[in-house]
């Protein structure tokens, strides 16, 4: 693609190629300087991400109250029993199934497919909206029909409610915002914009889904599962 | 290997790692739905989850095909976390038993479900 990118890669891989990379006197990382930003972003949220979830480890370490059951809290009937956890599996499903539709989307991008692209991240925004439609059903539920505050539940450990509004909050928003981000490339795409730059764009914003997607896993292990 | 000319991989890959992550994603919620508690429940969740976490970040990041020194950037710093989480435990922990010891708190509290606040539909008789 562009020239302008292409700093000269050493001959080595693994270590002598880490040496080589950090020691040489020129760019360190072979990669378009976007990519590298976004990775550099990412690491950054992790840490916002991880003061979260090691706060909410030492709240429920250290709260004597008894943890309010996730399971059943979380749970929904269609007509009969209510089925455990069920929403947030459906909620995890339709991440994952985003994330495989934005991996497509890259691996199109490098192609040159745009139209294919184009319609792959759209299929992804949706996906992140319909997710971001069941978490705003889900907040409704506990606060109208359940009474869960930030300060306070009727099931147990106030924390719970805190901690939830929290973490699923501030996931919530980087799936709207990366919704937004989503449609803006995907309209770009459509639209040329990419046809002499090329399309690392998709493979940045596609880092930023997955990440989305990654976070997801930790918080249904930790918040909904644990 | 990265270059300039970006990650170009066979459409293959992905998806066969999409099909484990659904694979590994319904094992997860399978250890809810048949409810496993205990340390297996720990053990199962945490498995799957690093599991699913590793080929996202491997796979569908492509962290696989970049070269040593973006990598050690990524996943370098936050190993740190893990010191974090090793102090608060241990912070917690002795907080918790603290308030057990000193404070009165009850060792066996039950925390209340939806089906008791609500009472079960079902049973009640109009």
């Amino acid at each position: 693609m562009s020239e302008a990118t292409a700093n000269e890669i050493g001959p080595h891989e693994g270590i002598t190629g880490l040496v080589d990379d950090w020691a040489a006197d020129k760019q360190a990382y072979h990669v378009p300087w976007g990519k590298a930003m976004m990775w550099i972003f990412l690491v950054s949220d992790t840490f916002i991400f991880s003061c979260f979830l090691v706060g909410y480890l030492n709240v429920r370490i250290t709260t004597t109250e008894p943890w309010p059951a996730q399971s059943e809290i979380f749970a929904l009937s269609f007509g009969g029993d209510p089925i455990p956890l069920i929403l947030i599996a459906i909620m995890t499903f339709i991440l994952i199934t985003s994330s495989g539709t934005m991996a497509l989307a890259v691996n199109m991008g490098y192609r040159k497919e745009k139209m294919k692209t184009f319609w792959l991240i759209c299929a992804t925004a949706a996906f992140g909206a319909s997710f971001v439609g069941m978490q705003a059903f889900e907040w409704t539920k506990l606060i109208v029909d359940e009474g869960v505050r930030p300060w306070g539940n009727p099931f147990g450990a106030p924390q719970f409610g805190s901690v939830f509004f929290m973490v699923t909050g501030f996931h919530g928003l980087h799936v709207s915002a990366g919704v937004i981000y989503l449609l803006w490339v995907a309209f770009r795409v459509k639209r040329g914009y990419y046809d002499e730059k090329g399309f690392e764009i998709v493979e940045i914003a596609g880092l930023y889904w997955h990440f989305v997607d990654l976070v997801w896993v930790f918080i249904f292990a930790f918040f909904y599962l644990l | 290997m990265a270059s300039a000319e970006g990650q170009q991989h066979p459409l293959g890959i992905y998806y066969k790692i999409w099909i484990l992550l659904f694979v590994l994603s319904g094992f997860s919620y399978a250890v809810d739905y048949f409810d496993v508690q205990g340390a297996l429940r720990w053990t199962l969740v945490i498995t799957f989850m690093f599991l699913k976490a590793g080929f996202i970040v491997a796979i569908f990041m492509h962290a696989v095909w970049e070269r040593m020194a973006l990598v050690l950037t990524i996943l370098g710093p936050p190993t740190v976390l893990l010191l974090l989480i090793g102090f608060m435990s241990i912070e917690g922990s002795y907080t918790e038993e603290a308030r057990f010891a000193y404070m009165g708190h009850d060792r066996d509290a039950v925390a209340l479900t939806p089906a008791e606040l609500h009472g079960e539909e079902g049973e009640e008789e109009h």
